[in-house]
């Protein structure tokens, strides 16, 4: 127990640094997902090949092979990084924004087309129909999945502990080497800066979820 | 494609897609060009580079390899195997009927379910001072059954109140109902998700790499390791390729139970096109209200 006490220093720069990461990766995701996400129903076939085949192969691949990609493979080729949490936020955010595209499309094709079919029939244009009918639509139903995408994210920022950043899991694995012996309370200190962002989070969405809920 | 979104393209529309498809192509074969010179500028593409796949080193290199799938596969498998059904009775107690054991089971899933998997496997390794085969698997286990549990949850509580009614007029008991009429209704309503579960878990397996887990990507470093820095790039481009493929054939094999399981629904309408862009309504086939007769199985 003591130990924890002793390091809580090292573990508010770690949750500081899972914060960063989460926050950096998570924007730079929802904007590459919902990017890639237009793509795929836009109108121009290539945007949507190359799209379609992003998110299939980013969906597939383990996180861990990115982060090994990122940080060990890149500078070896010769793509150097100041720091290696430009590597981390790399990886985090081509991971996450392809889940996140495919929340984004879901929503949008969650929406029935009668709405869309009468906002056009009234003589709605494209923009129109996305920006008054669709979409508002759309956004109540992604927000929650959304959100367990950005949990997931925080969660998945602990891989990054193990490629030489020092964010709360690489911290939890330096402490556990530093006090062999209360190794149990260490990484249950942790867990539980780990979940003082999942539970609001999770919470958050639930609540989400109920208010935005529609009866279709 | 057709959209109710936007009218037909006429000849106008057409041409600015056409033009639109030309400069996407040129921009996305720019950026591959520059990072194919980039690594031939590297000598990657060298055949000397490659010969650990063919040459007199092929063997050995591939039986690591074939080591590396083995144990990444065996990690999940008996992973999945304990996580089901654990995640079956972890979601009997978090629907039970008496509140001091919902409860306490709602604040273990959720703890669970908040925790990053390689956290648990390395509590598992450090704390229980296992190998690291019980820690990735243990971690895997804990995390996918809580994950499971939810899932089943979510498939119980969208069935018709009738269903359990029904069951316990007939005289069942609660667990009776829930075991013989709730359950298979859910397991079949919930399958797409429950194997896209099984996919996230495959892949999760690769998280041993940071627990010292000899699986697929720790092999690889091994073997780069061992034949140095140029061999890095060759060696991790098999590995993460094989990785994927694995990957996307269980997708695959996802997303055919997913239509098989969707043209099965009550009423027989499968949304085919749920994967196509805004062309369908896309109501979720599991929101539907579906009352499946026990003899349709």
């Amino acid at each position: 127990m003591d130990a924890v006490i002793a390091s809580l220093p090292e573990y508010w720069d770690g949750f500081l640094r899972t914060l960063y990461l989460s926050v950096i990766s998570g924007i730079i995701a929802l904007l590459v997902g919902t990017l890639l996400a237009a793509m795929r129903v836009s109108p121009v076939a290539a945007l949507r090949g190359f799209s379609m085949f992003y998110v299939e192969v980013a969906r597939n691949t383990p996180l861990t092979i990115i982060f090994f990609f990122a940080a060990i493979v890149l500078p070896r080729l010769g793509v150097k990084f100041e720091q290696f949490e430009v590597a981390a936020i790399i990886a985090l955010s081509s991971y996450t924004a392809a889940f996140i595209a495919e929340a984004v499309r879901s929503g949008v094709n969650s929406v029935p087309v009668g709405q869309a079919e009468a906002a056009r029939s009234i003589g709605m244009t494209f923009t129109q129909v996305l920006g008054f009918i669709v979409l508002p639509q759309a956004v109540r139903t992604v927000i929650p999945p959304l959100i367990n995408i950005l949990i997931a994210l925080v969660k998945n920022s602990s891989v990054a502990g193990a490629f030489f950043v020092l964010e709360l899991f690489g911290y939890g694995r330096q402490l556990s080497n530093d006090y062999g012996d209360q190794v149990l309370w260490i990484l249950l200190g942790v867990a539980f800066f780990y979940l003082l962002i999942t539970v609001p989070l999770g919470l958050l969405a639930h609540f989400v979820e109920r208010k935005v809920a529609i009866a279709r | 494609m057709t959209s109710v979104l936007y009218d037909v393209p006429g000849p106008k529309a057409r041409l600015y897609s056409l033009l639109g498809s030309a400069a996407g192509i040129l921009i996305i074969l720019g950026v591959l060009a520059i990072a194919v010179t980039t690594l031939a500028q590297q000598g990657i593409f060298d055949a000397d580079r490659w010969e650990i796949f063919y040459g007199p080193l092929a063997p050995d290199v591939w039986s690591l390899i074939g080591q590396g799938i083995l144990s990444t596969l065996a990690a999940a498998a008996v992973a999945a195997v304990i996580a089901f059904p654990l995640g079956i009775g972890l979601c009997l107690l978090r629907i039970s009927l008496i509140a001091w054991i919902r409860i306490p089971t709602q604040v273990v899933l959720e703890f669970l379910r908040g925790m990053p998997v390689v956290l648990m496997m390395l509590f598992v390794l450090l704390v229980f001072a296992t190998g690291q085969f019980q820690a990735v698997v243990v971690g895997l286990t804990l995390y996918n059954a809580a994950i499971f549990a939810e899932i089943l949850r979510a498939g119980i509580q969208s069935l018709p109140k009738g269903q359990r009614e029904a069951g316990l007029a007939i005289g069942l008991r609660s667990f009776q109902s829930r075991m013989s009429i709730e359950f298979p209704q859910a397991v079949r309503r919930m399958l797409p998700s429950l194997v896209a579960q099984l996919v996230v878990l495959l892949k999760d397996t690769s998280l041993g790499y940071i627990v010292g887990y000899e699986e697929l990507l720790r092999k690889i470093q091994i073997m780069a390791d061992f034949l140095g820095p140029d061999f890095l790039f060759p060696a991790f481009f098999v590995g993460a390729a094989i990785y994927i493929l694995i990957n996307l054939t269980v997708s695959r094999i996802a997303i055919l139970i997913e239509r098989r399981g969707s043209k099965k629904a009550a009423g027989g309408v499968a949304p085919p096109s749920l994967r196509t862009g805004l062309v369908v309504g896309g109501n979720d086939p599991v929101a539907k209200d579906s009352v499946e007769g026990p003899d349709k199985k």
